[in-house]
């Protein structure tokens, strides 16, 4: 199959999956949106614009970064980072906050609105909103308000007001439901930022899009360094925009094993964890029909993970799609099992990851040990890990 | 549209120089017993349709009212299998009921299952607010062949030739929601409502009924003359909430509908 037709959404769906599930009150901001996006996409002044961005305010191209005593310590299989760690305020999701803020601006809406988890996107939100000038909402569960206390500071100096949610599970789905109940109140002043590539379409399709950098840099880099592509691709999923933005340059390549990684929380058996691809069914969460974790009933199911960006109990509808035609195989690991690679990677290569990316390192040192001296792997390294502190001492 | 012998929810809620009242009661709520009682007691009130809303973890078009009537119905065992059995007991006091859901519950069920069990309790119509009319199919065409009404809505952001669309789509009534937001009462409404009404009556010979925020006499005057139907949910639900049926409402709010 092609790229082109793995990757662009027919009507809004990858393969059965994607749509646009949300209130009809909705429909014409998501049609405007759709229309605005691939006008912006295909103008040169907007890719100039969003070019220069990421270079002076990023901080684009990110590094590959070959993490070699991890290597050694995984028995030899050469291990490289995709440094999305180095991005102006440490994780990938300003990539795509920095797109859809100059699409706001574009559009003409001056009140932004994001949900965060772990805060990553938060951040991003509040600092593209300060950047450009724009009024910045965050929504934010009352549990990962606690946990991830840093980003709530950071949000509030970048002029964010931080809403606290309250209901359900008091994370990231419930901060996603209160988001999308603000746009449906004020649509039409407001731009949603969605964090990830999840929500009706074309909020996958156009974060992709915004994310694909990270992969199409990754890919050129590793072409480069070694004359030759990794083995296998690692990234962690939760809604899974950093999983897709690495993956989208490699669909192509047939030799590129794909591999991505959920939260098994305390076990996937126990049912406390995040795995939507691993251990859900399909159905529709947040405007579009994916993988959803869900009771017998279709209601929602309260999610676990030790990391607050991938306890969330969708994903997005590509991810999806290529689970299930077997592009991608995706896997799950524990949160005992990523806090030992958090600590084995902060000691053995001097840089502290995400709790979210160290599940995919954790992965990483399972396939080296199978693939031995001579395999390569490349790790989206998603985010720093500095925002973790407080999740790692208890742990 | 072949013209066609009006379905019942159609002759129940066309106005006949009055407003016909619909009440919104969330079916669990408190729990499962309660709402049939609170529901054969509103099926008595003079009301012209009662809907039923079916819990959701996750309800994207409602305010606070009903999302916490469904987390409490949950958190009593409320399910879809259960819900119908309270629309069977409430609809067999004669009212015409109106399953309110949302999608992934019916999806979940199986929507041909989830049609055929509705239309054996005796529903009369189906309102699915996160099933745009992109998406309908085939839910609805499930819901249509069980002899089911698809009712769908248009909003204050609906542009004129998707009005045309979604009425199209529509049969028993077209529910027309008058705010731009999420369910709950509000003290004024908005001074659109009557041209969104007009633009949407010009485009169906079904009835229309006006819903989202709708909770005092003074809204059903408002309303009377420009729409068929009112619906009224958060401010009844916040009466059962407090231990109340909503009758005294009701019987309140008909007064101004006359």
């Amino acid at each position: 199959m092609s790229r082109a037709a793995l990757t662009h959404p027919v009507d809004g769906r990858f393969g059965a999956f994607g749509g646009q599930y949300v209130p009809e009150t909705l429909m014409s901001a998501l049609h405007e949106l759709e229309d605005m996006w691939h006008e912006a996409k295909a103008d040169p002044q907007f890719q100039l614009e969003l070019a220069g961005h990421r270079r002076a305010f990023i901080g684009r191209p990110t590094p590959l970064y070959a993490a070699t005593r991890l290597s050694e310590h995984f028995g030899g299989t050469r291990i490289h980072f995709k440094r999305e760690d180095l991005c102006h305020t440490g994780a990938h999701k300003l990539n795509n906050a920095v797109g859809q803020a100059l699409l706001a601006l574009r559009m003409g809406k001056k009140r932004i609105i994001a949900e965060t988890g772990a805060g990553q996107h938060g951040v991003a939100a509040a600092t593209v909103c300060a950047r450009f000038g724009l009024d910045c909402t965050v929504y934010m569960g009352t549990e990962d308000m606690r946990r991830q206390s840093m980003n709530v500071r950071r949000m509030k100096l970048l002029g964010a007001q931080v809403v606290e949610v309250t209901s359900g599970s008091k994370t990231l789905k419930d901060a996603t439901t209160e988001a999308i109940r603000d746009w449906v109140t004020n649509v039409r002043t407001t731009h949603y930022i969605i964090g990830s590539a999840v929500g009706p379409h074309p909020y996958p399709e156009m974060v992709r899009d915004l994310q694909r950098v990270i992969g199409d840099e990754a890919r050129e880099q590793y072409l480069s360094l070694d004359g030759k592509l990794p083995d296998v691709v690692v990234a962690c999923v939760g809604g899974g925009s950093n999983a897709i933005g690495i993956f989208t340059a490699f669909i192509d390549d047939r030799d590129v094993a794909l591999v991505g990684v959920e939260a098994a929380g305390k076990g996937i058996k126990t049912g406390e964890h995040a795995a939507s691809l691993v251990g859900g069914r399909p159905g529709v969460l947040h405007g579009s029909y994916s993988y959803v974790l869900q009771n017998g009933d279709g209601q929602i199911l309260p999610t676990h993970s030790i990391s607050a960006g991938l306890d969330y109990p969708g994903v997005g509808p590509e991810h999806a799609f290529l689970r299930d035609i077997e592009r991608v195989e995706y896997v799950a690991v524990t949160d005992k099992d990523a806090l030992a690679a958090f600590k084995l990677c902060t000691r053995l290569e001097g840089i502290m990851p995400a709790l979210e990316p160290a599940h995919a390192i954790h992965h990483a040192g399972v396939i080296a040990r199978e693939l031995g001296p001579g395999g390569s792997i490349l790790v989206c390294l998603s985010g720093r890990g500095d925002k973790d502190m407080d999740s790692v001492d208890g742990g | 549209m072949v013209a066609k012998a009006g379905t019942r929810l159609e002759s129940a809620l066309r106005a006949r120089g009055d407003l016909k009242l619909v009440a919104y009661m969330m079916a669990g709520h408190p729990t499962a017993k309660r709402s049939i009682d609170v529901g054969k007691r509103l099926a008595g009130s003079g009301i012209a349709a009662l809907e039923i809303g079916i819990p959701h973890s996750d309800p994207l078009a409602d305010g606070p009212v009903i999302q916490r009537a469904g987390q409490v119905a949950l958190e009593h065992g409320m399910t879809v299998s259960g819900a119908l059995d309270v629309a069977k007991a409430v609809g067999a006091e004669g009212v015409p009921v109106v399953l309110m859901t949302y999608i992934n519950p019916v999806l979940s069920y199986d929507p041909r299952k989830f049609s055929a069990e509705a239309a054996q309790a005796g529903v009369a119509g189906v309102i699915v607010p996160d099933l745009p009319i992109e998406e309908a199919e085939p839910v609805t065409g499930w819901l249509r062949s069980a002899a089911l009404d698809t009712i769908f809505m248009v909003a204050p952001t609906t542009p004129p030739d998707r009005i045309t669309a979604v009425c199209s789509h529509s049969s028993g009534f077209v529910y027309c929601v008058t705010v731009t937001g999420i369910t709950g009462a509000r003290k004024e409404l908005p001074e659109g409502m009557p041209a969104l009404l007009k633009e949407v009556k010009k485009r169906t010979s079904l009835p229309v009924a006006a819903g989202f925020g709708i909770s005092r006499q003074e809204h059903m005057k408002a309303l009377r003359g420009h729409a068929d139907a009112a619906v009224v949910g958060s401010a009844i639900v916040d009466e059962i909430e407090r231990g109340g049926d909503g009758v005294a409402l009701v019987r309140e709010l008909l007064k101004a509908c006359r």
